[in-house]
C-alpha cells in the first residue's frame, strides 16, 4: 500500500512539474512586442515600501515617472497599470495591493470609467487581450478570482474562458506549434521591462492640433463604473490610506467636460480630492510637440517627468507624503533603481539616434 | 453543463469524492440529488419533463403490479375452486387492465417524445429538445414494459425510480441500461474499489482523447464538406471523414460515461464493440449502439414479430411462398424496427430513409447468404486474412455511404452526391490545395493522422488480443506513464477553449 501512495505521489509531482514548464514555456513572454503584458507581474518583486501607488489604464503606466518622484521629492511609488486596464480590474488590484503593503496614498486614474461592461470594451480578441495583460500577471488569488470573474462576457463565461486565466495552458495550450527563441529564451525568467510599473518611450511624435471624436448619446457614467469606484473609495477608507482621483494628461482619448463634471461632483460629495491634469499641462511644463510618442495619447519619458515632478509636488503639500530619501536601506534600493532607469533611458535614446541615422 | 467541460469535470470530481465518503447507505441519495442538479444545470424548464415520466412510470409500475399480486392472491385462495376455464379468464382480465394502463403510459411518453422532436425538427418547439429525453424515456418504458411482462419487478421507492431514470451519466447520450441490472447497482452503494477506480479514470481520459483531439478537431472539415460543391472524391472524403467523427465522437462520449460510473463502482453495458472490424451489416448493428439495438430489438420489433397479425402472415406466407414466407413476419417487424428507429433518429425524411436503407442491407444479405455460402465454399478464401480484410473495408466504406445521409434532410441531395461518386472522379482535390480548404491546416492533419492511428492501433490490439489496461494493470509505472503521457496529449492537442468551437455531443440531439 506504501508503495503505491508513494508511486501515486511522485506521478502528481511529476505532473505538476510538466504541467508548470509546458505552461512556463507555452504563455506569451511580452518580452519583444507588447511589453505591457509584463507589468503587473513585476510587482510582487518590488512591492512592500512604496508610499504611493498608482492604479489605472496606459495613462498612469506611460505618464508618470517613478524614478523622478524620488529623486525630486524622495517619493517611493510604485504603478499597478495596464494596458485598458479596467476598473473592475483596477479596484481588485488595489485590493490585492493591500495585501502587500498599505500606501498612504492610492492615485486612480479616472478614464476607464467610461467602459461600465466587459462588453463595451471592444471586440472579443482586443478584449481578451488586454484581460491577459492584466490578469495573467496577478498572483493566484481572491482578488484575482474576482478579478476574472468581473471581466468575462457572458459568452467568454459559456467558453469557460475563466479558468484559463487561472491556467493560462488551458488558453496557449496550441501555441507549440508558434513558439519562437523568444519563448525558451525567457522560459522561466523575464527581463524586468518597467521602472517600478513605469514603461519608457522615449520616442517622439508630435500632437496635432484638433483632437475629435463623434459625440456621444449620453455622457453619464454606468452603474457598474460607479460601483467600482464606490468600492475603491470603501476599500481605501477601512484601510486608512487617502484615494486620489486623477485624469492624466493625455489629449486623446477626449475627456469630455461632462464626464469631468461628474467625477469633480462625485469627488465633491464623497471628501476626494480630484486632480484633472489636463488644466494643469501649463504648469507641468508639457509640450505636445516633444512630449509625447503617439501624438497626444500618451506622453514620453519627457512629459512623464514632467508630469511627476509636478505631482510629486502636490503629493508632497496635499497629501503630505513623506520624503525617504533619508532611510539609507531605501536610498540604496532606490540608487539602484535610479540607475537602472537612467541606463535604460540612455539605450533607448541610443537606439532612437540609431533609427534615426 | 457540457461533459467536456471543466464544470463538468469539477462536478464529477465533486461526486467522486463524496460518494466515496458518505455511509454507503445514503449513497445512492446523493447520487441522485447530483443527477437532479445536473438536470437543473441543463435548464430548469426541461424538469417537467424528467417528472411526469419517472410519475407515470412509477404509478403504471405499481399499478400493474398491485393487479398482478392481486390476481396471484385471487388464484391462490381459489386455487382448488376455480376451473381452468375461470382461472384463465381471471388472467386475461389482468392482463387486458395491465395492458391498458401500459398503452396509456406509452402513448403519454412517447407522445411527448414525439411531440417534443417535431417541435425541435421544425423549429415549432422553443424550448428546444429536453435536456437527455430519448434515454430516459427509453429507459423508462424499457422498464415498464418488463413489468407488464413479468421480467421486472416494480420499484417501491418512487425517488429509487427517480435515481434510475435520471442518473447523470448516461443522460447525456445513454447507453440504455435495464432497470433489473442497473437500479440494484445505483442502490447499493458498493466501497470504493481502486482497480475499478482507476479503470473508470483511464476510460474517461481516452474518452476525451478521442472527443476533443479527434472528433472536435475533424469536426470543422465535415461541415466544410457537406457544401454542394464536393462531389466525387470530396463526397467520398465526407464519408471517411464523418466515419471519424462520429465514432470519435460517439464512442469518446459513452468512454466518459462508462468511465464516471465505473469509478463509482456502476457497470454500465457496453455501447460499442469496436464496429468498425464488423465483416456484415448484422455484426456491424451487434457492436454499434448496443443499447439502443437492444431495446429496439426487445420492445419493438419482438412484440411486432409475435403480434396476431404477424403471425397470421407467418401462417398464410408459409403456405404460399416456402420458406421465404417464413422469413417475410420477420423482415415486415424489421422495416417497421428500422422505420422507428430512423424516425428517433430524426423526423427527416433523411433519418426514414437511413433506417429503410440499412433494413434494406440486412434484407438483401439475408436473402443472399445462402448464394454467398456457396460461393465462398467454391473458391475457399472464407477463412484466408486477407478476405477477412476485404469484408471489413467493404463493409466500412459500405456503411460510410449509408451513414452521410444523417447530413441531407434533402434526400435528392444525398442521391445526387452518392450518384457523382460514380460520374465525378475528380481526384486531384487531394493534391491541388483542396485539403487545406477544409478549416484544417498541415498541422491539425498531422495531429488528426497520430490520433487516428492510436485509436486504431489500441482498437486493433483490444480485437486481437484484449483488453490492454487489464494488460498494464500488472505494471503500475507503465501504467501511470502512459497516463500522464495521454493526458499531456489531450490538454496540449485538444481542440478546446477560445478559439474552438467543440461541438456538442453529436447523439446528443438525438
Amino acid at each position: 500500500m506504501k508503495k503505491k501512495i508513494a508511486l501515486f505521489t511522485s506521478v502528481l509531482v511529476i505532473f505538476a512539474l510538466l504541467f508548470f514548464c509546458l505552461q512556463a514555456l507555452l504563455v506569451p513572454k511580452y518580452m519583444d512586442k507588447s511589453k505591457e503584458g509584463n507589468l503587473i507581474g513585476e510587482y510582487y518583486a518590488n512591492a512592500g515600501n512604496n508610499d504611493v501607488v498608482f492604479v489605472g489604464d496606459c495613462e498612469v503606466y506611460e505618464n508618470f515617472s517613478p524614478i523622478t518622484l524620488w529623486e525630486e521629492y524622495g517619493i517611493t511609488s510604485y504603478i499597478r497599470g495596464s494596458a485598458q486596464q479596467l476598473i473592475w480590474q483596477s479596484y481588485y488590484l488595489m485590493e490585492e495591493t493591500f495585501r502587500y503593503e498599505t500606501p498612504k496614498v492610492m492615485v486612480f486614474n479616472v478614464l476607464s470609467m467610461k467602459y461600465d461592461t466587459p462588453k463595451s470594451t471592444g471586440d472579443q480578441d482586443e478584449r481578451e487581450a488586454y484581460n491577459r495583460m492584466t490578469l495573467d500577471g496577478m498572483r493566484w488569488s481572491s482578488s484575482k478570482w474576482n478579478s476574472i470573474q468581473a471581466s468575462m462576457t457572458e459568452q467568454e463565461r459559456e467558453k469557460e474562458a475563466q479558468f484559463s486565466y487561472l491556467l493560462p495552458l488551458l488558453r496557449f495550450h496550441d501555441r507549440w506549434s508558434q513558439l519562437t527563441a523568444d519563448d525558451f529564451t525567457y522560459w522561466f525568467h523575464r527581463l524586468q521591462v518597467s521602472d517600478n510599473g513605469y514603461l519608457m518611450q522615449t520616442g517622439i511624435k508630435p500632437a496635432g492640433d484638433d483632437y475629435w471624436e463623434p459625440p456621444l448619446a449620453d455622457y453619464s457614467f454606468g452603474e457598474n463604473s460607479w460601483y467600482y469606484l464606490d468600492k475603491m473609495v470603501e476599500l481605501c477608507e477601512s484601510k486608512g490610506t487617502e484615494l486620489v482621483l486623477i485624469k492624466a494628461p493625455a489629449l486623446s482619448p477626449i475627456w469630455h467636460d461632462a464626464w469631468d463634471e461628474q467625477i469633480a461632483a462625485y469627488a465633491k460629495e464623497k471628501g476626494l480630492k480630484y486632480i484633472n491634469m489636463l488644466e494643469y499641462q501649463e504648469e507641468m511644463g508639457i509640450d505636445w510637440s516633444v512630449d509625447t510618442y503617439d501624438a497626444g495619447k500618451h506622453l514620453n519619458v519627457y512629459g512623464a517627468e514632467k508630469a511627476a515632478r509636478w505631482f510629486g509636488d502636490y503629493l508632497q503639500k496635499e497629501c503630505g507624503v513623506a520624503d525617504r530619501r533619508n532611510d539609507p536601506q531605501l536610498s540604496a534600493l532606490w540608487t539602484k533603481k535610479t540607475e537602472a532607469y537612467n541606463d535604460r533611458k540612455a539605450l533607448l535614446e541610443s537606439k532612437k539616434s540609431e533609427e534615426i541615422s | 453543463m457540457q461533459i467536456t467541460s471543466i464544470s463538468y469535470l469539477l462536478f464529477a470530481a465533486a461526486v467522486l469524492l463524496g460518494y466515496f465518503l458518505l455511509p454507503k447507505k445514503v449513497r445512492w441519495m446523493y447520487l441522485l440529488a447530483s443527477s437532479l442538479f445536473f438536470y437543473l444545470m441543463a435548464g430548469v424548464e426541461y424538469l417537467g419533463f424528467l417528472v411526469l415520466t419517472v410519475l407515470s412510470t412509477y404509478v403504471g409500475g405499481r399499478l400493474m403490479e398491485r393487479n398482478l399480486s392481486k390476481q396471484e392472491r385471487y388464484l391462490a385462495e381459489n386455487k382448488d375452486s376455480l376451473s381452468r376455464e375461470e382461472k384463465k379468464a381471471c388472467k386475461n382480465r389482468i392482463k387486458i387492465k395491465n395492458r391498458l394502463i401500459l398503452a396509456a403510459i406509452l402513448v403519454l411518453n412517447f407522445g411527448i417524445l414525439g411531440a417534443c422532436k417535431l417541435g425541435n425538427d421544425y423549429s415549432l418547439w422553443m424550448l428546444g429538445l429536453p435536456f437527455g429525453i430519448s434515454f430516459y424515456m427509453f429507459q423508462s418504458m424499457g422498464y415498464l414494459v418488463d413489468i407488464y411482462r413479468g421480467t421486472d419487478k416494480a420499484e417501491r421507492n418512487f425517488f429509487k425510480l427517480a435515481l434510475f431514470a435520471s442518473y447523470f451519466p448516461q443522460l447525456i447520450q445513454g447507453p440504455i441500461s435495464k432497470h433489473s441490472v442497473l437500479a440494484p447497482q445505483l442502490t447499493a452503494g458498493k466501497g470504493f474499489d481502486g482497480k475499478a477506480f482507476s479503470f473508470g479514470i483511464q476510460r474517461m481520459l481516452w474518452g476525451f482523447f478521442k472527443k476533443l483531439v479527434i472528433a472536435d478537431r475533424i469536426a470543422a472539415a465535415v461541415v466544410i464538406l457537406r457544401g454542394p460543391e464536393y462531389t466525387g472524391v470530396g463526397f467520398f472524403l465526407l464519408t471517411l471523414f464523418y466515419a471519424v467523427q462520429i465514432y470519435a465522437d460517439f464512442t469518446g462520449g459513452i468512454d466518459m460515461v462508462i468511465g464516471l460510473s465505473q469509478a463509482l463502482g456502476i457497470t454500465l453495458p457496453e455501447n460499442f464493440v469496436r464496429p468498425y472490424f464488423s465483416k456484415n451489416i448484422a455484426e456491424y448493428w451487434r457492436r454499434w449502439h448496443i443499447s439502443l439495438g437492444e431495446w429496439m430489438k426487445s420492445y419493438i420489433f419482438y412484440p411486432i414479430s409475435v403480434s396476431s397479425p404477424m403471425l397470421k402472415l407467418s401462417k398464410a406466407a408459409r403456405t404460399k411462398l416456402g420458406n421465404f414466407g417464413k422469413r417475410l413476419p420477420v423482415y415486415a417487424a424489421s422495416v417497421a424496427t428500422w422505420a422507428v428507429t430512423g424516425i428517433w433518429h430524426g423526423l427527416t425524411p433523411n433519418f426514414l430513409l437511413w433506417g429503410m436503407m440499412n433494413c434494406f442491407v440486412i434484407v438483401v444479405s439475408e436473402e443472399l447468404n445462402p448464394l454467398y455460402e456457396k460461393f465462398h465454399n467454391r473458391l475457399g478464401f472464407k477463412e484466408k486474412k486477407w478476405y477477412g480484410g476485404f469484408e471489413i473495408l467493404r463493409m466500412f466504406l459500405l456503411m460510410n455511404l449509408i451513414r452521410v445521409v444523417d447530413w441531407f434532410p434533402d434526400v435528392g441531395q444525398y442521391f445526387s452526391r452518392m450518384g457523382s461518386l460514380f460520374t465525378t472522379f475528380n481526384f486531384h482535390v487531394l493534391w491541388d490545395g483542396t485539403l487545406m480548404k477544409l478549416g484544417l491546416t498541415a498541422l491539425d492533419y498531422g495531429i488528426l493522422a497520430f490520433g487516428i492511428a492510436t485509436m486504431f492501433s489500441v482498437s486493433l490490439f483490444e480485437e486481437t488480443k484484449g483488453s490492454i489496461r487489464e494488460r498494464l494493470y500488472t505494471r503500475p509505472v507503465l501504467r501511470y506513464a502512459l497516463f500522464v503521457a495521454l493526458l499531456l496529449i489531450v490538454l496540449l492537442m485538444g481542440s478546446y477553449g477560445i478559439g474552438y468551437d467543440a461541438g456538442n455531443f453529436i447523439y446528443n440531439r438525438f
